[in-house]
């Protein structure tokens, strides 16, 4: 392996983790989908480049799927679902974006310091990466709590998927490829009953609003 | 052939078959026929099991030990029993109007579908594929849940997805981490992620990475057993989706869930010789207990009630394995047992009380005792076995992990009693009324399936009584593996 490549995927890295923090900080939906499938290709990239440096056939396989389902297909399936919703103007107001900006810093520091000693054992490629995974896996959950849109929330799940699809890629070479089958198709099937299930929420509720969803509570 | 391909085969083949033809009006019996084939195949499987012990299938993919074997005999039984019940609950429910054709094809090709996971998740060998099934048994529910396609339910079915999305996405994490642990030590030409190859070499497996991979295991199928402060899914689940599903629910997807805890305990145990695991797994038992316990205060809903009662007594069960020793694994096996029987057979009861009063409300739930005194005493038994009394099998398990508590960790007793109490005043004094009060609702239109409900409670009170020696082997085999 080349410290090229090294530099290369921590470089990936470190675009992943940007990307999260702007996914964070973007009020308009149309903007999220585009981040999401960025998001994809860097996950790509890093797979093939470490498909490329361990010889990992597997990999190849896995940078293809990941590319073809979320640089493609479920980016397309979102813009539809925004298209029929008619919700591409639709902007969120987000309180207090510096905050929220500092909380993930915190996170990301968080993350960090807990894969320490873990990185330190690493006999991948690059160690410092699953510290960068932890992080994203972290802001995007983050990300799922601070909004209160159904659509904005599903992508904060599905970006949370790509950071652990990366976290596998990095920190084990991925996953046996009949696993990563199984997530990719859990991922898809997901994706397909939640758009379904915006249609009919706001059939039910008039509304995406998922702060609507707060009737069933005790006395 | 193989009696593992006819565990997969009759679910999987059964979702096909109901995906066409669910709305047909034997479409239900069609359901049970296919239920009663997985359980037939599971029986079939079991008696292998018995005779020739621990299986591996297909290239060691699926393992079955004594473990996973009888969690797979209470899933094929309840999924038939449940079945069962659901013809004429599902009837009523299609003749008001609730559900339509497609819904019909939805909820019993689901159904069958469900049952496949959770009976994938059992056997399989591969620590990513319980993942898999895990997560596909998520989805699975979801459909179920949202099945009535009212406000709440949709409601009940994003929150379930979201947090159970969440949490199982942790689950991943720590599946991840577990697959790095185990790439350093084990031989090449093995399969790391294979739990009988990481059984055997656990203790080598990286400490560190282990009680890292353990805390998100558990977060992830802690989520998905109900643990607080992870559980606010389970009630709104539960209460909404229709009554067959929040049997299975508390039943089955429960206790599968647990399972996975268990195994990824069994790994963290031997790699890290301390008690780690053992005492996260107690903090979120003993709140789950509380929690439990004193949200049941606050119901006025019957299936919510009822599956905050779930919550308390995984929380039991949690609490118990992490406590760990022969006694309390024991009892904790044993208490997943009946549980799941007595839980699925109240909510039997429940659901078809509810359809007689046409609320869930428990004010509306009236002298049930005077217009079906089968309904009416089943939710009684039920209730009072599901409290923990003698001589019910949960008394037994109850008492078991009771008197540990009192020798290994005495200050937790306390903490456990409180809990119990605090439940049997809640639920007695709101079933009570229920059964016995003053009613004028009138008897149901197709005569109610009772038959489930003594089963699981006659079986619940025959645990209680005695327990027969194979199963009491298979127990103790059990608990040989878990250890701790």
């Amino acid at each position: 392996m080349t410290e090229l490549s090294i530099q290369l995927i921590n470089l990936f890295a470190s675009i992943l983790l940007l990307l999260a923090f702007a996914m964070l900080a973007q009020r308009r939906v149309i903007n999220l989908v585009h981040i999401y499938a960025m998001q994809g290709l860097t996950v790509v990239s890093a797979t093939s480049i470490v498909a490329f440096v361990t010889h990992q056939e597997h990999l190849y396989y896995s940078a293809v799927m990941t590319l073809a389902l979320k640089v493609f297909l479920i980016p397309l399936v979102l813009h539809r679902l925004i298209k029929r919703l008619d919700i591409r103007w639709d902007v969120e107001t987000l309180i207090n974006i510096p905050s929220m900006m500092l909380v993930g810093i915190v996170l990301v520091i968080f993350s960090f310091n807990l894969s320490l000693p873990i990185s330190k054992l690493s006999t991948s490629v690059t160690p410092g990466t699953l510290g960068i995974a932890l992080a994203c896996v972290l802001l995007s959950f983050m990300m799922m709590i601070t909004r209160s849109k159904a659509l904005p929330q599903v992508i904060g799940f599905l970006s949370m998927e790509n950071a652990l699809v990366f976290a596998a890629t990095s920190a084990t070479y991925g996953m046996p490829m009949v696993v990563e089958l199984g997530i990719a198709l859990d991922v898809l099937v997901g994706v397909f009953i939640l758009g379904v299930f915006m249609f009919q929420i706001r059939e039910q509720f008039e509304s995406l609003d998922i702060s609507h969803l707060e009737n069933l509570k005790e006395e | 052939m193989n009696p593992l391909v006819l565990v997969f085969a009759a679910p999987l083949l059964g979702s096909l078959v109901l995906a066409v033809m669910g709305h047909k009006p034997h479409g239900r019996n069609v359901n049970v026929a296919f239920s009663f084939g997985t359980l037939l195949a599971a029986l079939f499987l079991t008696i292998k099991i018995v005779a020739e012990g621990p299986l591996f299938a297909f290239n060691s993919q699926f393992f079955i030990d004594s473990l996973n074997i009888f969690l797979v005999t209470l899933t094929a039984f309840i999924g038939f029993t449940t079945s069962v019940f659901s013809r004429p609950y599902m009837r009523i429910e299609e003749d008001r109007g609730k559900m339509t054709h497609s819904r019909m094809r939805l909820y019993f090709s689901m159904y069958q579908l469900f049952s496949f996971c959770m009976l994938l998740a059992l056997t399989t060998n591969n620590m990513g594929i319980l993942w898999v099934a895990m997560e596909a048994a998520t989805l699975t529910t979801v459909l179920l849940v949202s099945v009535y396609r009212t406000p709440a339910s949709l409601e009940a079915a994003w929150k379930y997805f979201i947090l159970c999305g969440v949490g199982i996405a942790q689950a991943l994490m720590g599946t991840i981490l577990l697959y790095m642990a185990s790439q350093k030590v084990i031989a090449p030409g093995l399969n790391p992620l294979l739990w009988t190859n990481l059984n055997a070499s656990k203790s080598i497996l990286n400490p560190t990475i282990m009680s890292l991979a353990f805390v998100f295991l558990l977060v992830g199928y802690g989520t998905k057993v109900g643990l607080a402060p992870l559980h606010n899914w389970l009630p709104d689940a539960h209460a909404e989706g229709p009554t067959p599903i929040s049997a299975v629910l508390s039943g089955l997807l429960l206790n599968v869930a647990l399972y996975a805890v268990i195994r990824c305990k069994i790994l963290t145990d031997g790699a890290l010789n301390n008690n780690f695991a053992g005492n996260l797994m107690i903090g979120f038992g003993l709140l789950s207990v509380l929690v439990g316990a004193f949200s049941l205060l606050r119901q006025r809903d019957i299936k919510r009630m009822f599956s905050y009662s779930s919550i308390e007594h995984m929380g039991i069960m949690t609490f118990a394995f992490g406590m760990g020793g022969p006694i309390a694994n024991f009892a904790g096996l044993l208490h997943m047992t009946v549980h799941a029987l007595s839980k699925s057979a109240v909510f039997f009861a429940v659901g078809h009380a509810a359809q007689k009063a046409k609320s869930q409300m428990m004010d509306d739930i009236r002298g049930l005792i005077k217009v079906s005194p089968t309904v009416g005493w089943g939710l009684m038994m039920g209730t009072l076995a599901i409290l923990g009394m003698p001589p019910f099998g949960i008394f037994a398990s109850e008492f078991l992990i009771l008197t540990s508590a009192m020798h290994q960790l005495p200050w937790s007793a306390p903490i456990l009693l409180l809990g119990l109490a605090v439940a049997f005043g809640a639920i007695f004094s709101r079933v009570q009324p229920m059964v016995f009060g003053e009613t004028n609702v009138k008897p149901l239109p197709h005569s109610p399936a009772l038959l489930p409900v003594f089963l699981h409670l006659g079986l619940a009170l025959m645990l209680g009584l005695y327990i027969p020696n194979y199963l009491n082997q298979w127990f103790l085999q059990a608990v040989a593996i878990i250890g701790g």
